[in-house]
């Protein structure tokens, strides 16, 4: 495996409906965003990898109707693969990225995903779509009732209340408010939250994403392209894929989070990383939902079980924290669903090159980018560097 | 420009997929399907793991081996999980709906479906009779076709 690091990252404006822009328009906007700032031009990408969620967009396929704007057809011709992997969809797409580099088939590849949530008139109904249809659709299951038993565990076993997803969620908000790309960008207070209807017990508005149009592209480079492009790259350290099992109902122990935690350690002994808290700088997780932060944190290790509601009061996971989480305002502001892994990646690449702008974290060395999908059943990590791995 | 395009002049079109499947329940989900008519809820053992499956599956995903002894299972069960749902959304069950995974007596994994029968109009009173650990058992329709909505719903016992 060679050595690859991120050399640009293009990031659009992510709203519930972005009415200026039609599909290609939109990934143009974060294609051109990251070619710009490194001087690229599509004769210098070696190959396309792209990633959406198909039914959110209307547009079954959409790779046919957006390859133009990856900067992958017309007088270029590029090698363009396509990757759907549910919520981890922009986690896939980065891997993919990696992965095309790290082999050396391609020294400069073009990662991107989109997705138009927005122009969904209803989220959760495609979302009841992905649900097995013999035994589990017509309970109108969806990302929000998984969530939910996951907060009813939590709940129940650790002792977390309303109150303490109230806290992630003015955590996150307030975070978004530093970030233009973000989606809500308004302050939400703890009392606010709790006061918003309860949409799935226990979840609260306040603790679900929203729906959200948006696009992200990554550059992926070789150790001697990343040089010439970027003064500081993003290094990978470590990333890696899970999968477990469909059914829900064989694994109902939804307080922990098995899936991630096992992979959290082979990311980590893969980035020669020991003590996850000293040694990582902020995190990118994937929180649709305010409770799975909870839960991620202490699959991930910064905390014991049990303790992510008391480290998350403690302000740790602020900005100014021991391990600021989500600085850009994450998942649980900004989901455009498909598209949503890959600025994980893009946002701790950004903390590592210090690009992050006013939700910059201070002296970032090192920096998580997660993603999760299926029936909580998938997820992605990658490991971002500041030192050459 | 973006800048000087208004919302109100941009050409919105609404479009929309209505598109008809077939899905097949397989040998091992007929199977399930025929013993439900019979209020008969029946599972599969992995000859390796041991653990009973349900919905009953031809092989267990953690040992990659072939499951093919058929176990009846309780009508009766342990509630694992749940939420329950205050909005509607479009083209789902009507609120408010309490999703259950059900463990039934002598299966190792839990079954999803509804729980009636419980006043879940107010969350805080909701929360204080639904609960992890309580004892549901299922309600059978009278008329019976083969399908999941045989069982009707699940009630506390």
């Amino acid at each position: 495996m060679r050595k690859v690091a991120i050399a640009s990252v293009g990031l659009t404006r992510c709203t519930s409906h972005r009415w200026d822009v039609t599909y290609p328009e939109l990934i143009r906007e974060a294609v051109d965003a990251a070619l710009t700032k490194v001087d690229l031009k599509p004769a210098d990408i070696d190959a396309v990898v792209y990633g959406t969620m198909d039914p959110f967009d209307g547009v079954f396929a959409s790779e046919r109707w957006n390859v133009d704007a990856c900067a992958a057809a017309g007088f270029h011709n590029k090698p363009f693969m396509k990757i759907t992997t549910g919520g981890t969809t922009g986690g896939s797409v980065g891997l993919g990225g990696y992965y095309h580099v790290a082999s050396g088939a391609f020294d400069t590849v073009l990662v991107v995903a989109c997705q138009r949530v927005g122009e969904s008139l209803e989220a959760q109904t495609v979302l009841n779509t992905a649900v097995d249809p013999i035994y589990e659709r017509w309970i109108g299951g969806g990302a929000i009732s998984v969530a939910a038993n996951q907060a009813v565990h939590h709940f129940h076993h650790y002792g977390t209340t309303e109150e303490d997803l109230a806290t992630v969620a003015a955590k996150n908000y307030s975070n978004a408010v530093l970030n233009p790309y973000a989606h809500l960008r308004t302050k939400l207070t703890v009392e606010q939250a709790l006061a918003t209807p309860m949409i799935s017990w226990p979840l609260h508005l306040s603790d679900c994403c929203p729906s959200s149009d948006g696009a992200c592209a990554v550059i992926f480079a070789s150790e001697e392209k990343a040089r010439s492009l970027a003064p500081k790259p993003a290094w990978i350290h470590g990333a890696s894929q899970i999968t477990d099992n469909y059914y829900l109902g064989d694994r109902p122990w939804f307080h922990d989070w098995d899936s991630l935690a096992l992979l959290g350690r082979r990311v980590f002994r893969e980035a020669r990383i020991h003590d996850p808290l000293k040694e990582i700088d902020v995190a990118e997780l994937y929180t649709p939902f305010t409770v799975q932060e909870l839960i991620e944190l202490e699959a991930l290790g910064f905390c014991e079980k049990g303790k992510a509601a008391e480290f998350v009061r403690s302000g740790a996971t602020a900005l100014g924290g021991k391990l600021p989480v989500c600085p850009s305002g994450g998942v649980h502001t900004t989901n455009p669903i498909g598209a949503t892994g890959l600025i994980r990646i893009g946002e701790a690449a950004l903390q590592v090159m210090g690009e992050a702008g006013d939700h910059q974290v201070p002296n970032v060395r090192r920096a998580l980018a997660h993603a999760w999908g299926a029936v909580i059943g998938f997820h992605t990590l990658m490991v971002l560097g500041a030192d050459t791995p | 420009m973006a800048e000087a395009l208004k919302k109100e002049d941009v050409l919105i079109l609404n479009t929309s997929w209505n598109l008809p499947f077939r899905h097949t329940a397989g040998a091992f989900g007929t199977r399930f399907f025929k013993e439900i008519q019979n209020k008969k809820i029946f599972g599969v053992r992995c000859p390796q793991c041991r653990r009973v499956l349900m919905p009953p599956r031809p092989f267990c995903e953690h040992c990659y081996v072939t499951c093919d002894e058929w176990v009846e299972v309780g009508a009766q069960g342990t509630l694992e999980g749940f939420t329950i749902c205050y909005v509607p959304f479009l083209g789902l069950p009507t609120p408010p709906v309490a999703m259950i995974l059900v463990k039934l007596d002598g299966t190792d994994s839990c079954l999803q479906h509804i729980l009636r029968e419980v006043d879940l109009s107010d969350p805080a009173k909701a929360r204080e009779s639904v609960k992890i650990g309580m004892r549901v058992e299922a309600v059978w329709k009278e008329e019976r076709t083969g399908s999941i909505g045989d069982i009707s719903h699940f009630r506390p016992v």
